[in-house]
């Protein structure tokens, strides 16, 4: 019998083409499900390692007072905690298929966290660099977090959901 | 570091305001500058049309006290289960424009008084409501003085020590606060990864 030691992650130093990529949330709220993203952010690959970060004054909604109320302690406090990060501690791979275990930090809280995903092979890219795809997601209870902010409906029962969906699409580049 | 005071209530011989000159002792005897705003009752009703150069003055003298302060102490009582009409009205032209609002992220804290039994409980539940909504960094502690005319002396003192160290722990929570926000007030330009 033969087995085959395959690195989860490409070998190398790998970083995000930020135009081809973009991280978001998604929570219950009220009567369906409210989505948001962060503009600016990065995230790379070294020696199998993924890292990622994201600036809080990034958010993107589609209300500029609901953004600053998000980026305020009620929510995220950018000024006391600009950065929401990700450190990967442990990769799995079956397939396409990915098991991240890492840590994640939100308003200066860091929590275990496990990501699930998909992993696409690296491929040639038209401008002679080669880059693979991670689409990734995970559940976190913001409240975990200190993100404890909530409004009651008229039921008297919180129109704020705790769990908050964290997603990644990531083309990551090979650098020389 | 200092301070700015704000009493919800306008009556001349109000307990919540002589509840906020005792606060007011407390942050001096700890080295703080404090300074209580008068002038609530000149702030006229908020009113969009009129939130530009047309403003009154009043308007733009809260904004700036409140800009100036590293810290706001809000003392209020309680209307109709809720926060004080001028009070509330104050805030919504302090809170605008929302993203660059003079409170966000400015250290407050909330205590009040009332002359039935509960101390203004509801209205400072509202009022840390409102300004965790504005952007404000609201503070730890509470304190409910109940039935105020009896707890203060001739001098407008809270005649009861266990009072007394209740602010003294709300207003040492509030500077410390302040100190913290002071020392993380421009945000970090590192990054993890990239």
């Amino acid at each position: 019998m033969t087995t085959i030691d395959v690195q989860a992650l490409p070998a190398g130093t790998w970083s995000v083409d930020k135009v081809h990529s973009s991280i978001g949330f998604a929570v219950d709220y009220m009567a369906g499900t409210f989505h948001g993203t962060f503009g600016d952010f990065d995230a790379a690959v070294t020696d199998g390692v993924l890292t990622g970060s994201a600036r809080v004054a990034s958010v993107q909604v589609p209300d500029e007072n609901l953004a600053a109320h998000l980026q305020s302690p009620d929510f995220f406090d950018a000024q006391a905690h600009p950065e929401l990060t990700f450190t990967s501690k442990a990769i799995n791979r079956d397939r396409d298929r990915i098991t991240i275990a890492g840590e994640i930090t939100i308003k200066g809280h860091t929590e275990a966290a496990e990501i699930t995903g998909e992993i696409s092979d690296p491929i040639a890219d038209p401008y002679g660099g080669e880059r693979f795809g991670l689409t990734l997601r995970t559940v976190v209870d913001r409240a975990k977090f200190g993100v404890s902010w909530n409004n009651p409906l008229p039921s008297g029962e919180p129109a704020l959901a705790g769990e908050v969906t964290i997603t990644a699409e990531l083309q990551l580049s090979k650098q020389a | 570091m200092r301070v700015l005071g704000i009493s919800g209530s306008l009556r001349r011989d109000s307990y919540n305001t002589a509840l906020l000159r005792h606060a007011g002792e407390l942050f001096e005897a700890e080295g703080a500058e404090f300074e209580i705003y008068h002038g609530l009752r000149d702030i006229p009703p908020y009113d969009e049309d009129y939130d530009n150069e047309d403003a009154s003055e009043a308007v733009a003298r809260i904004r700036a006290a409140v800009r100036d302060a590293d810290a706001v102490f809000f003392v209020t009582p309680e209307y109709n289960s809720s926060v004080p009409g001028a009070l509330k009205n104050a805030l919504d032209w302090i809170s605008r424009p929302f993203a660059a609002n003079p409170l966000r992220y400015k250290p407050v804290a909330v205590i009040g008084a009332s002359s039935g039994m509960f101390g203004a409980v509801w209205a400072q539940a509202e009022l840390r409501k409102v300004l965790g909504a504005i952007g404000a960094r609201v503070s730890e502690g509470e304190v409910a003085v109940g039935q105020a005319g009896e707890r203060f002396d001739e001098n407008g003192r809270l005649n009861e020590p266990n009072l007394e160290q209740e602010v003294r722990e709300v207003v040492l929570t509030l500077l410390g606060d302040a100190r913290s926000a002071a020392q993380t007030g421009q945000p970090s330009a590192n990054r993890i990864a990239g």
